[in-house]
């Protein structure tokens, strides 16, 4: 093949969102792959992978991220169908949920409100604008959710989006490890945590360990969603961050 | 032809979602209003347990997959991140040992308080 050829493909597929869709499946399947091998090392996190190398070789080839996301879109878009598919294993821990719905909203109210304030007081303390408090208000809260509360609120959308990613690794983390540190045993109550912190992906990680602590991570994920999203406007008024 | 049903299925109830929250200008985004919709027709109806199932399974079970390009967005923000970087790591790790900690803890204080309860009755 020709110099000029390569260039012209180059190009073409630079210009194409197949480039942008595929290299994120392709990153993605070997970064998973490399996670099975390392025995689910939480350090291998698939989505911490993926996107450190993805970021290399956007800056490497000189892509922005609006060309990269242009082909990216249709896996971010699945966000939105996903959120809804969260009533699936809600449903299937329907009688389980019945029976511990007490202590279940009594440690959400308490999740959303330390959640909340530990993130502003800290970020305020150490000096961040508030543009970066707005944004990381909602760090705990599910991709599409979060954005969405972002923007609202006065925050950036895309640095609540990364910043959500990274909050939910950190938690996927240290999550199993901080349980043990508790002596935290009941798959239901480390569930609950999880999901309430670390959002789809410590729900993800949460799968892994068991069914019982995933299904209630998505649980915990979606009720604080849906929580985060009617109380944060109301709280950051009330405390007169925002008008 | 299964998992066509099933995704079709989520879809609809994400627009119905999306559609609703602006009808009744509620300050929650669509998928988690298309979300509760659709738990409370799994709760009242079998036929849509059965046809939204597999395609709901297959799509949780890449959930990871599908935060890479927002996190890739990172990217974005290298100049601010470069700036705030103490503030927002600090944040981030405090922030999120604390929620999970006391999330952990008065769940499973409430958790025991509601089971003595109960043996009290007993």
């Amino acid at each position: 093949m020709t110099e000029p050829k390569l260039v012209q493909i180059w190009v073409y597929l630079s210009a194409s969102p197949l480039l942008g869709l595929a290299m994120t499946l392709v990153v993605y399947s070997l970064a998973y792959r490399l996670y099975i091998r390392a025995n689910s090392n939480p350090l291998l996190n698939p989505v911490v992978t993926s996107v450190a190398v993805l970021i290399g070789i956007l800056l490497a080839t000189n892509t922005t991220y609006d060309v990269y996301f242009d082909g990216a879109q249709f896996v971010h878009f699945l966000l939105g169908p996903a959120t809804v598919a969260l009533a699936v294993p809600l449903y299937q821990q329907f009688a389980k949920l019945k029976q511990v719905w007490l202590p279940v909203t009594v440690a959400l109210m308490a999740g959303v409100l330390v959640g909340t304030f530990s993130s502003i007081t800290i970020a305020k303390l150490l000096g961040a604008s508030l543009e970066t408090q707005l944004s990381l208000a909602p760090k705990s809260v599910t991709a599409p959710v979060a954005m969405g509360i972002s923007e609202q609120i006065g925050g950036l959308h895309s640095l609540t989006a990364a910043l959500v990613v990274v909050t939910g690794i950190i938690g996927a983390v240290i999550g199993t490890k901080l349980f043990d540190l508790m002596g935290v045993k009941d798959d239901s109550v480390k569930g609950i945590a999880m999901g309430l912190t670390a959002h789809g992906i410590g729900t993800a990680r949460a799968f892994q360990v068991s069914d019982q602590m995933g299904a209630f991570s998505g649980l915990a994920m979606a009720l604080s969603a849906f929580t985060y999203a009617i109380v944060l406007p109301w709280l950051l008024g009330l405390i007169g961050m925002i008008d | 032809m299964n998992f066509l049903n099933g995704i079709t299925l989520l879809l609809i109830y994400q627009l119905v979602g999306e559609v609703s929250v602006r009808l009744l200008e509620l300050p929650i985004p669509g998928p988690v209003m298309g979300m509760v919709m659709l738990f409370i027709s799994l709760v009242l109806s079998d036929p849509v347990k059965a046809a939204v199932e597999p395609a709901a399974t297959s799509l949780l079970s890449h959930l990871s997959l599908l935060f890479v390009p927002a996190g890739v967005g990172l990217m974005v923000h290298f100049h601010r991140l470069a700036e705030e970087w103490l503030p927002i790591s600090t944040t981030l790790i405090v922030g999120t040992i604390v929620t999970m900690a006391v999330t952990a803890w008065v769940m499973q204080l409430a958790g025991r308080w509601v089971t003595g309860e109960k043996r009290q009755d007993d």
